[in-house]
C-alpha cells in the first residue's frame, strides 16, 4: 500500500500549501481587520449609465 | 489616484450561456438514464445510448459543464469586482472559454462511443486529461494575474475559496490521470486494484469538495450579500469556515471505500475526518442563513433570494449526511444503494443547481443593464424545481432503505430472505418512476428559466465592457538597488512564487514517486492470483467499454448477508493486476466479483443477448451487438506489453503468442457453447466478455489460500 504513503503525502503537500498561504495572509495583515470588507463588497464602483427608458 | 478601467462582462455572459445550454443538455441526459432503469427500451435500442455509456456522459455534463460553467460564470463577474480590477488578459479568458466548451464537446463525443478509462468522474481518456491540465493553466494564470494586479489589498473571502479550488482541483486532477496509454484513445491507469481505488476515491471526494462545493461557498460568500444588500452575518465565521474547511477536507476520501479491502487504519481515518468535516460545513450554512437574519422580508419578496436559502439549507442537509454516511454502521446499509443516489442529487439539485440559478436571475438583467422579463415565471420555477427535488429524494431515500435492507435480511432459519437479486429490484421500480417524474419538473424548471432569461437579454443590451473606476494600489513596498535582482523579485511575488513552486515540487514529488508505482508494492500477494489471459484482458476491456461498472460492483463486503448472496468476500490480494479497478460504486445489478463459474456459458450468452430470457423482469438491456461485433485483437501486444510496464508478470515475449492463446480459449468457450446448440462464431466481442466474467473471483479457493508475506 505504498499509495498511502504518497496520497498522505500529496495530502501533506497540499495542507501545506494552505498552511503557507494561511501565514501570508496573517502577516499580510489580510484578517486583521474582519468588519470593513464585509460592508465593503456591498458598495458598486462601477459608473452608472443613464437608463435610456 | 483614482483610476478608470472596464469590467469584462462579455466572458460572463459567454459563461453565463453554456452554464445553461449544459445544464438543459447535462438534466436531459440524465432524464433519459433515469427512464431506462424502469423502461430499458429507453435506451433508444442500441449501445450508444446504453445506461453504462451515458451514465458518465450525464455526470460528466452537469459536473463539468453546468457547474464548471456556473463557477467559471460566477468567478469571473465576482473577482474583477472584488479585485477592483479587469481580468488579466482578455485572450486567456477566451481560451479559457473556448477550451473548456471543446474538452465538453469531446467529452460528449468520446463517451458514448465508449472511450472510458472507467473511473467514476474521471472518465475521460488520456488525450482530454492533457486538455484539461492546459486549460486549468490557462485559468490560473488567468486568475493570479488578476489577483496581482488587483486594486484592492485585502483579499476577500471568495477569492481564497476560488484559490483553494484551483490548486487543489489541479493537483486532484494531475494524480488521477496517471496512465499509460496504449492508443490514441486507450489507457491503463499505472495503479492497480485497492491502490487505484484509494487514488480514485481520495480524487472523487475532493472534486466533490473543490469543485462542487469550494467555488460554491466562495460565490455564496459574495453574491449572497449583495443580493440581500446587507452583509455577511459574520465575517470573521466566514474566514474561519474557509481555513478549517479546506485543511479537513482532503483526508476524507477513504469514506468511500468502507467496509473494502482498504487498510482498516485508513478506513477509520477517513470516517475521523468526516465527522469534524460537519463543524465547517454548519459554521458555513448557518453564516449563510444568518446574513438573511432581519432580512426575511425580502425573501418572502425576491425570488431569487428564495433560490438561495434553498440552496444553502441543501447544502446543510447534503453536509449533515455526508459525515452520517460515513459511519461505518450506516454505510454498511445505504453504500451501493439509491441512498447515495439521493444524497449527490440533494448536493447537485440542490446547492449546485439552485445557487447557479439565483445567480443567473441577479447577474443576467445586471449585465443587459434591464430588468428580468418574467418574475413570475421565477417564482414558477422555484416552486416547480423545489417540487422536482422532493419527488426526485424522498423516493431515492425510500428505496435506498428498502434494499439496502431487503439485501441484508434473513429469515427465522438463517436463510436470505430475498435470495434473488431481482426480487429487490423490482421492488424499487415505483420510486423509480417517481423520480423520473422529479427530474421532469425539475428540467421544465430550467426550460422555463432558459426561455425567461432570453427575453430578458433581448429586453436590454450587454453592457460588454463596464465602466468602472477605483483607487490604484500603491506599493506596499518599492524595490532598490540589489533588490532589483529576478530572484529577489520573485520573492517579492508571492503569487508566481506559490505557482511556480508548486510546479517544481509536483515534478520533484513524481520523480521520486514514480518508481514506487511501477515496482511491485506490498500488498499481500495471493500465489494462486495469475494475470489475466489475452482474451480475458480484452473481455474485461469490453465491461469497461460497456460501462458494467456503473450498475455492477466487484466487492463484496465482509457481511454474512454477502457472504451468503456472493460468496467469499473480497481480499486486497486479488486484485493486483487489475488496471483499473472496477469496484464499482452502485449495485442496480447484484455483485459479479464471484460470477465466475457461477452460471454456464450458454447461460452468460443467453443473459448478455437477452436478459429477461434468463432473469425475467430484468432491468439489464439486451448487448446484442457484443455478438455481432468482432473482438479487435490487433492491440493484443500493445496491451501485453503495457501491462507488463505496469507490472504484470507475464512471460518475456508472451506478446508474441497472445493471440494465439486468445484464439485457443476462444474456441474451447465456442465448442462449449454449441453443445447448448449456440452458433456463434469464435472471434466475436460476447466470446471474450464471457471469458472474463468466467474468470471474475475465481483465483482463490477458500480455505487454502497461501497468502505471502509482504515484501
Amino acid at each position: 500500500m505504498n499509495i498511502l504513503y504518497f496520497l498522505i503525502g500529496c495530502s501533506v503537500f497540499l495542507a501545506l500549501i494552505f498552511l503557507l498561504a494561511f501565514f501570508w495572509a496573517m502577516k499580510n495583515g489580510q484578517n486583521d481587520d474582519t468588519y470593513t470588507p464585509a460592508v465593503r463588497i456591498l458598495f458598486d464602483d462601477e459608473i452608472p449609465i443613464e437608463n435610456k427608458k | 489616484m483614482l483610476e478608470k478601467f472596464n469590467y469584462d462582462n462579455k466572458i460572463v455572459r459567454n459563461f453565463a450561456i453554456a452554464t445553461v445550454i449544459w445544464g438543459l443538455v447535462g438534466m436531459l441526459v440524465g432524464l433519459l438514464v433515469a427512464m431506462q432503469l424502469f423502461k430499458p427500451e429507453m435506451n433508444l435500442g442500441n449501445q450508444y445510448t446504453t445506461f453504462g455509456r451515458i451514465r458518465p456522459l450525464h455526470t460528466n455534463a452537469v459536473i463539468f459543464a453546468f457547474v464548471g460553467n456556473g463557477i467559471f460564470m460566477g468567478v469571473y463577474y465576482s473577482m474583477q469586482r472584488l479585485l477592483k480590477a479587469r481580468m488579466f488578459s482578455d485572450m486567456l479568458s477566451s481560451i479559457h472559454f473556448w477550451g473548456w466548451q471543446l474538452i465538453i464537446v469531446s467529452a460528449a463525443l468520446t463517451l458514448p462511443l465508449g472511450l472510458t478509462t472507467s473511473h467514476e468522474y474521471a472518465e475521460l481518456e488520456w488525450p482530454i486529461d492533457i486538455a484539461i491540465t492546459l486549460i486549468w493553466v490557462v485559468f490560473g494564470i488567468n486568475m493570479f494575474g488578476t489577483i496581482i494586479k488587483r486594486r484592492e489589498r485585502h483579499m476577500y473571502v471568495a477569492i481564497w475559496f476560488y484559490i483553494a479550488t484551483f490548486v487543489t482541483v489541479a493537483v486532484l486532477h494531475i494524480v488521477n490521470s496517471f496512465q499509460l496509454p496504449i492508443s490514441a484513445f486507450k489507457s491503463y491507469y499505472i495503479y492497480a486494484g485497492v491502490q487505484d481505488a484509494l487514488v480514485q476515491w481520495w480524487y472523487g471526494h475532493n472534486a466533490v469538495a473543490f469543485f462542487l462545493t469550494t467555488p460554491y461557498l466562495g460565490m455564496m460568500y459574495y453574491f449572497l450579500p449583495k443580493m440581500a444588500q446587507r452583509p455577511v452575518y459574520s465575517y470573521k465565521l466566514s474566514i474561519l469556515h474557509f481555513w478549517s474547511l479546506i485543511f479537513i477536507y482532503i483526508w476524507a476520501g477513504p469514506h468511500h471505500l468502507l467496509y473494502s479491502s482498504l487498510p482498516d487504519w485508513a478506513q477509520s481515518l477517513g470516517v475521523a475526518f468526516s465527522i469534524m468535516l460537519i463543524a465547517p460545513s454548519w459554521g458555513g450554512m448557518i453564516n449563510g442563513l444568518l446574513t438573511l437574519r432581519g432580512a426575511w422580508d425580502k425573501v418572502r419578496e425576491d425570488t431569487t433570494l428564495k433560490f438561495m436559502v434553498v440552496g444553502i439549507t441543501a447544502y446543510g442537509m447534503a453536509t449533515f449526511e455526508g459525515p452520517m454516511l460515513s459511519l461505518k454502521q450506516v454505510n454498511a446499509i445505504a453504500h451501493f444503494t439509491d441512498w447515495i443516489v439521493a444524497h449527490v442529487h440533494v448536493g447537485a439539485l440542490g446547492w449546485n443547481g439552485f445557487l447557479t440559478f439565483a445567480i443567473l436571475y441577479w447577474l443576467i438583467p445586471r449585465i443587459y443593464r434591464t430588468e428580468i422579463f418574467s418574475k413570475k415565471l421565477v417564482a414558477f420555477h422555484f416552486w416547480i424545481g423545489t417540487l422536482g427535488i422532493l419527488f426526485y429524494a424522498i423516493p431515492m431515500y425510500l428505496s435506498g432503505f428498502l434494499q439496502g435492507l431487503m439485501w441484508k435480511e434473513f429469515t427465522p432459519e438463517g436463510m436470505l430472505k430475498y435470495p434473488n437479486f431481482l426480487e429487490t429490484t423490482l421492488q424499487l421500480l415505483p420510486m423509480h418512476i417517481f423520480r423520473a417524474i422529479g427530474g421532469t419538473l425539475y428540467l421544465i424548471g430550467v426550460i422555463v428559466m432558459t426561455y425567461n432569461l432570453i427575453k430578458t437579454a433581448k429586453s436590454g443590451v450587454l453592457i460588454a465592457d463596464e465602466p468602472a473606476e477605483a483607487m490604484a494600489l500603491e506599493p506596499a513596498y518599492a524595490p532598490s538597488g540589489s533588490e532589483k535582482t529576478w530572484h529577489r523579485s520573485l520573492e517579492r511575488k508571492p503569487m508566481y512564487f506559490l505557482v511556480l513552486s508548486l510546479i517544481v515540487i509536483l515534478i520533484g514529488g513524481m520523480v521520486e514517486m514514480m518508481p514506487t508505482f511501477m515496482i511491485s508494492s506490498n500488498i499481500p500477494t495471493i500465489a494462486s492470483v495469475k494475470p489475466y489471459t489475452p482474451l480475458e484482458l480484452h473481455g474485461r476491456d469490453l465491461y469497461i467499454r460497456e460501462g458494467c461498472v456503473n450498475c455492477h460492483s466487484q466487492m463484496v463486503r465482509p457481511f454474512r448477508s454477502e457472504t451468503e448472496r456472493y460468496g467469499e468476500y473480497s481480499k486486497a490480494g486479488e486484485f493486483v493486476y487489475d488496471h483499473p479497478f472496477l469496484w464499482g460504486s452502485k449495485r442496480t445489478g447484484p455483485d459479479l466479483h464471484r460470477q465466475g463459474g457461477k452460471y454456464s456459458n450458454a447461460w452468460q450468452y443467453n443473459h448478455l443477448m437477452d436478459p429477461t430470457t434468463m432473469s425475467p423482469g430484468s432491468i439489464m438491456p439486451p448487448y446484442d451487438w457484443l455478438g455481432e461485433q468482432t473482438l479487435d485483437t490487433t492491440t493484443t501486444v500493445a496491451k501485453i506489453n503495457a501491462m507488463r510496464t505496469l507490472g504484470v508478470p507475464y512471460a518475456p515475449l508472451y506478446e508474441q503468442k497472445a493471440n494465439a492463446d486468445l484464439q485457443k480459449q476462444a474456441e474451447e468457450i465456442t465448442a462449449n457453447l454449441s453443445k447448448d446448440n449456440i452458433k456463434v462464431s469464435s472471434d466475436k466481442e460476447i466470446i471474450a466478455i464471457i471469458a472474463y466474467l468466467q474468470r471474475l473471483g475465481t483465483d482463490i479457493k477458500v480455505g487454502n489460500i497461501a497468502l505471502q508475506p509482504s515484501k
